[in-house]
């Protein structure tokens, strides 16, 4: 799918250009991103700073200090700077340090999963409702509007609610509220797009219907919906970590970021710095995400 | 205009018996019986069977759906399974108390967004655009649950200037307008209003600029008038725009709102809601939610509808 997406854009601008031509123009596009990206220091910054994020998390093993899960009765709740605990430890005595570079791990795989499944479910609902039209689209869209009218914390909340804490449960209730935006935009492209002449020309041509949709409308619809998606990522970080601390995503003793809020929002009055550090991870990686996704929407905006 | 408004309820119709079904099937998305919360697992098969027959569990399903509906529509959204209470009873004492907290945050989250936006978008590229651009960014980006942690953190623990929880002194769940309980309101109400204060900044600062664009703002330059008048006259063509995201951001104010009554032990919806999914109370998590999706429901519609007022070529769209 991410193969797919650079040609996707490029098709975009290029629709109804011969093949050579569109290869052609497509690196020159590319290479203008890349030229506008390299100029803006903010986006370079925060994406240098998220792949710092994503890298202590994959190899928390080989940096961590510690055991994420070695308690210790009389080294609880010790502030920042605390020999052998840089940044302290938490109501069980684990390392703070150790605990924050693995807590990455499932707040971000719990942040990132729902968009990746809402971007294929989403995607693949409305370009069925746009390229089939009528009553399927009738059908599939109106459900997406039932979807609509909660706002969509409550419902994440209540589906997550329902289904009890858990990993999984807290990952399908975010999915569930991001299939219908997603599914809104493909819907409307693949409607825009399927009755353009150059898609009656490739049906009259003999192409098949999977064809065109693949050739054709999957480019067409690919570039808007990944832009969106990338935007969602930072909210479905907060979202995820916000259901843990609740109490309804990761359970203990799993570190995660979220839910080492919630256990340590009892110690602020003993400990308030450290209890507030897993926050300003979940803050840094949301933040990074928003600025990554708003400079590279602006880098790839072809009206500029 | 009337035709129009009565199309548009009769549109929103099917939506919200849509939500009504699916608030519905929450009950039976979760795990195990939903008396399990009540009944002990050694009781005998009897009084399971009479409970289940008090709680009308033991009817086919779309029967089960038009009951619940009949009396919710009545306004009677069953019992607690936890405390026995009749759910509208706590959600009466509730609901208010989430309007004001949504109420206050909207007002400060709008008010600041609105001048914020507005002024990022006409002056582009100067000092305060870079300001209002970052302040909104930061805003959408900010855990809202642990932002209020760190309010808390400053202004109770450290500087001890502000109450850290509850609605009032006492822990009082009852809402009063003196001194004391507007005190408690400060943090929770603040921490409440960064995301939408973001969301405004962000999408008023694109409406105007995009409108600027527009040959108007050039004749209008070109007629003589001062900058601030120009600003006035964007700001009238982005009001549609603006009302549209205000309404979405309250109803996801009540909805966002959960996390941070946590926070702050606010005793309204969202805590009812903690509440519900603790002790699996699901009667009082499928009223609890049905009230909040019907008013956003209501909300929108309300939009829809004083967006058309204001702007008539919206009816043809």
């Amino acid at each position: 799918m991410i193969d797919a997406t650079p040609s996707g854009t490029a098709a975009k601008i290029d629709a109804g250009i011969d093949l050579a031509q569109v290869a052609a123009r497509s690196r020159g596009y590319w290479r203008t991103v890349w030229l506008r990206l390299r100029r803006d220091k903010v986006t370079i910054f925060f994406g240098l700073l998220l792949a710092l994020v994503f890298l202590s998390a994959a190899f928390a093993p080989w940096l961590a200090p510690g055991d994420p899960y070695a308690t210790s009765m009389i080294r609880r709740l010790k502030p920042i700077g605390f020999p052998n605990h840089l940044l302290g430890t938490d109501e069980l005595g684990r390392d703070m340090l150790t605990r924050l570079l693995y807590g990455g791990r499932l707040s971000l795989f719990m942040g990132i999963t729902p968009v990746v499944s809402a971007l294929f479910l989403g995607g693949l609902l409305g370009l069925l409702a746009g390229f089939l039209g009528g009553r399927v689209n009738m059908l599939i869209m109106r459900t997406m509007d039932v979807f609509y009218a909660f706002p969509s914390v409550l419902l994440a909340i209540a589906i997550s609610g329902a289904l009890g804490a858990g990993v999984v449960n807290a990952i399908v209730s975010l999915t569930v509220i991001f299939v219908p935006p997603i599914a809104r935009i493909a819907e409307s492209v693949t409607t825009q797009v399927r009755n353009l002449d150059y898609v009656d020309a490739a049906r009259a041509s003999g192409a098949g219907s999977l064809t065109i949709i693949r050739v054709h409308i999957l480019s067409n619809v690919l570039g808007p919906v990944f832009i969106y998606a990338t935007g969602l990522i930072s909210v479905s970080i907060i979202l995820a970590s916000g259901l843990s601390f609740l109490g309804l995503g990761t359970e203990p003793p799993e570190p995660e970021w979220g839910l080492m809020l919630n256990t340590l929002r009892q110690s602020i009055y003993v400990n308030p710095y450290v209890a507030a550090l897993p926050g300003v991870m979940i803050f840094v990686t949301s933040l990074s995400f928003n600025l990554l996704s708003d400079g590279l929407r602006s880098a790839m905006d072809v009206r500029l | 205009m009337i035709g129009y408004v009565i199309r548009r309820v009769l549109y929103v119709m099917p939506i919200a018996v849509g939500v009504t079904v699916m608030i519905f099937a929450l009950v039976h998305l979760a795990p195990g019986d939903p008396l399990s919360a009540v009944v002990a697992a050694d009781a005998p098969a009897e009084v399971v069977q009479q409970l289940k027959e008090a709680y009308g569990f033991d009817r086919p399903l779309p029967i089960q759906y038009g009951r619940w509906l009949w009396r919710a529509v009545q306004g009677d959204f069953g019992t607690s399974i936890a405390t026995g209470r009749p759910v509208a009873q706590a959600l009466v004492k509730a609901v208010p108390n989430t309007l004001i907290l949504a109420v206050f945050a909207a007002l400060l989250g709008f008010t600041l967004g609105c001048v914020l936006g507005a002024f990022a978008g006409y002056w582009q590229g100067r000092a305060l655009d870079k300001l209002a651009t970052g302040v909104a960014v930061a805003g959408v980006s900010v855990p809202h649950y642990w932002l209020g942690l760190v309010l808390v953190i400053v202004f109770a623990v450290e500087l001890n200037a502000l109450p850290a929880m509850g609605m009032g002194p006492g822990g009082s769940g009852a809402w009063a307008w003196d001194a004391e309980h507007l005190r408690h309101l400060v943090l929770p109400v603040v921490t409440l209003s960064v995301i939408p204060m973001g969301i405004v900044t962000r999408t008023l600062r694109a409406a105007v600029a995009e409108i600027l664009q527009q040959e108007f703002v050039q004749a209008l330059h070109a007629k003589g008038l001062w900058s601030h008048q120009v600003l006035v006259h964007v700001v009238k063509n982005a009001a549609p725009t603006v009302l549209a995201v205000l309404g979405l951001q309250f109803g996801y104010l009540l909805g966002g709102s959960i996390l941070v009554e946590t926070v702050f032990s606010w005793p309204g919806t969202g805590f009812l809601l903690n509440d519900a999914i603790f002790r699996r109370d699901i009667p009082l998590l499928q009223g609890t939610i049905l009230v909040l999706a019907l008013f956003f429901v209501f909300l929108n519609l309300l939009v829809d509808i004083l967006q058309t007022a204001i702007d008539p070529r919206m009816r043809r769209t």
